[in-house]
């Protein structure tokens, strides 16, 4: 965490390598839950919330060669094209890890606004490599980029409460 | 450790532009091999295999939810749903039975048939020879004979229609009369009509000829005529010749009606020979006669 963030400055347990891949896999899990009808198009991208969480929080811990392995995991659960996934997981974390210092100076609401370009490039990205394999793009599927960003406060107040050491742990 | 910026000299590797770029260009190279060579089939296989508990795993909850919901539904719901089904279970029973009776029906129906088939068509292939050069007698030889369980009378058709009988067994060849030679006689029967009567061989390959047929006689252009059956030689049913040209002279007795062979008497390289044909009893103080195409003629003659 930065020294230099003015406020909100909570005193967090140092995130361990597995938490961290805990919680990638349970965002790969809730991402595999089988979505229909209109919540598949609404379906926020777990995966891509908690990488870019993780590279805005620990920029040299999580990062792009991370986001890519995990966006290769992704791809085969999908039943995606190889490097679908990689790709824009890879642009994601690239985004997070530029833009990890000035996110952290907003306050949650504020936040979103600024992950969502972040997201929406990601998204983009997806359907960019799916509109030159097969020639058309669902726009629908964008949906689920805002719905990723509205999701971004609740999930990093969820890991932000995880992180946080609990009361008879002693330090 | 935590991280700050005064941590920055430390070498932490490429930076996040370079680190993109390498792992774009990895992902698009992926891209490629994935979509134009399907070459990491077997490698995303083992990744699925890898994974499929997991996927197992999550897809949990959907199916617990949906044995809850099946669990729960009404009680009134379940009860239409039963009597719904018990009509269309006695509806259908009703069709299975007909269907059974039509199945057995059916099988006896093509016992009937294949016996009827075996009793009257065992068909041999055999293959023309050669045609013998007379233009007066046009003879054609068949490579199967006396080895071959060939007789004299056999019937020979092509795949359309009668070609001719065969009048001469050899040992390895059989000689064939055709049924457009000079006076070469076939009973038949007009399809459409009923009417007996007997084709004539005209001597020429396309040509047959309705002989002895009255004015009157109810043959148009077009009929065709089949065997009748009622010789002993000829099997019935055979097609033999189409009506082609009627004459009707009120000067003569008789019609001139001529006609052309269905099947391609002249045209063939392989032929049927057809045998085992049902022995008819004896006619009443009949001469015995030789198996000859005349045979037929000089019974049909009396008759009509």
């Amino acid at each position: 965490m930065s020294a230099s963030l003015p406020k909100n400055q909570e005193f967090l347990l140092p995130a361990s390598n597995l938490f961290i891949a805990l919680s990638l896999l349970a965002a790969l899990l809730l991402n595999w839950m089988p979505w229909q009808g209109i919540w598949l198009a609404l379906r926020p991208d777990f995966v891509a919330l908690v990488a870019l969480y993780w590279c805005i929080h620990k920029p040299y811990r999580v990062g792009i060669g991370m986001a890519w392995l995990v966006g290769i995991l992704a791809d085969v659960a999908n039943a995606s094209l190889f490097g679908q996934h990689a790709l824009a997981y890879s642009v994601l974390a690239f985004g997070g890890i530029v833009l990890h210092r000035r996110v952290q100076m907003f306050d949650l609401r504020q936040q979103t606004l600024q992950v969502f370009p972040v997201l929406l490039l990601t998204y983009a990205a997806y359907a960019a490599v799916h509109w030159q394999l097969h020639g058309y793009v669902a726009w629908e599927y964008f949906a689920g980029s805002v719905v990723s960003a509205l999701l971004w406060a609740p999930l990093s107040m969820l890991l932000q409460a995880l992180r946080r050491p609990r009361a008879e742990a002693e330090l | 450790m935590e991280h700050t910026q005064s941590f920055r000299f430390f070498n932490r590797g490429p930076s996040p532009a370079v680190r993109l770029v390498f792992f774009s260009l990895l992902s698009l190279l992926l891209l490629f091999v994935d979509a134009r060579f399907k070459y990491l089939e077997s490698t995303r296989s083992a990744f699925s295999i890898l994974l499929y508990p997991l996927q197992q795993m999550v897809s949990v909850p959907g199916s617990l939810w949906h044995r809850a919901d099946a669990f729960l539904t009404l009680q009134s719901n379940l009860i239409r749903k039963n009597d719904d089904l018990r009509q269309q279970h006695s509806a259908d029973a009703v069709k299975l039975q007909q269907m059974q009776s039509l199945q057995e029906e059916n099988r006896n129906l093509r016992q009937l048939l294949a016996v009827q088939q075996q009793a009257s068509y065992p068909m041999q292939l055999a293959e023309i020879v050669y045609a013998e050069r007379d233009i007066f007698k046009r003879k054609l030889f068949l490579d199967k004979g006396a080895q071959a369980a060939v007789q004299a009378g056999q019937v020979v058709m092509d795949d359309n229609g009668v070609v001719g009988q065969i009048t001469r067994v050899y040992p390895w060849l059989s000689e064939v009369t055709l049924i457009t030679d000079k006076d070469h006689a076939v009973p038949v029967q007009v399809l459409r009509t009923g009417l007996r009567s007997i084709v004539f061989g005209s001597g020429d390959t396309s040509e047959l000829a309705l002989r002895y047929m009255p004015v009157s006689a109810d043959v148009q252009t077009g009929d065709t005529l089949v065997t009748s059956g009622i010789d002993g030689t000829y099997p019935p049913g055979l097609p033999v010749a189409k009506v082609g040209r009627i004459e009707r002279d009120p000067a003569y007795p008789f019609a001139r009606i001529q006609c052309t062979p269905i099947a391609g008497v002249a045209k063939q390289r392989q032929l049927l020979i057809l045998s085992g044909l049902p022995k008819l009893p004896e006619r009443p103080e009949a001469a015995p006669e030789s198996v000859t195409p005349d045979k037929p003629k000089k019974i049909k003659r009396k008759k009509p």
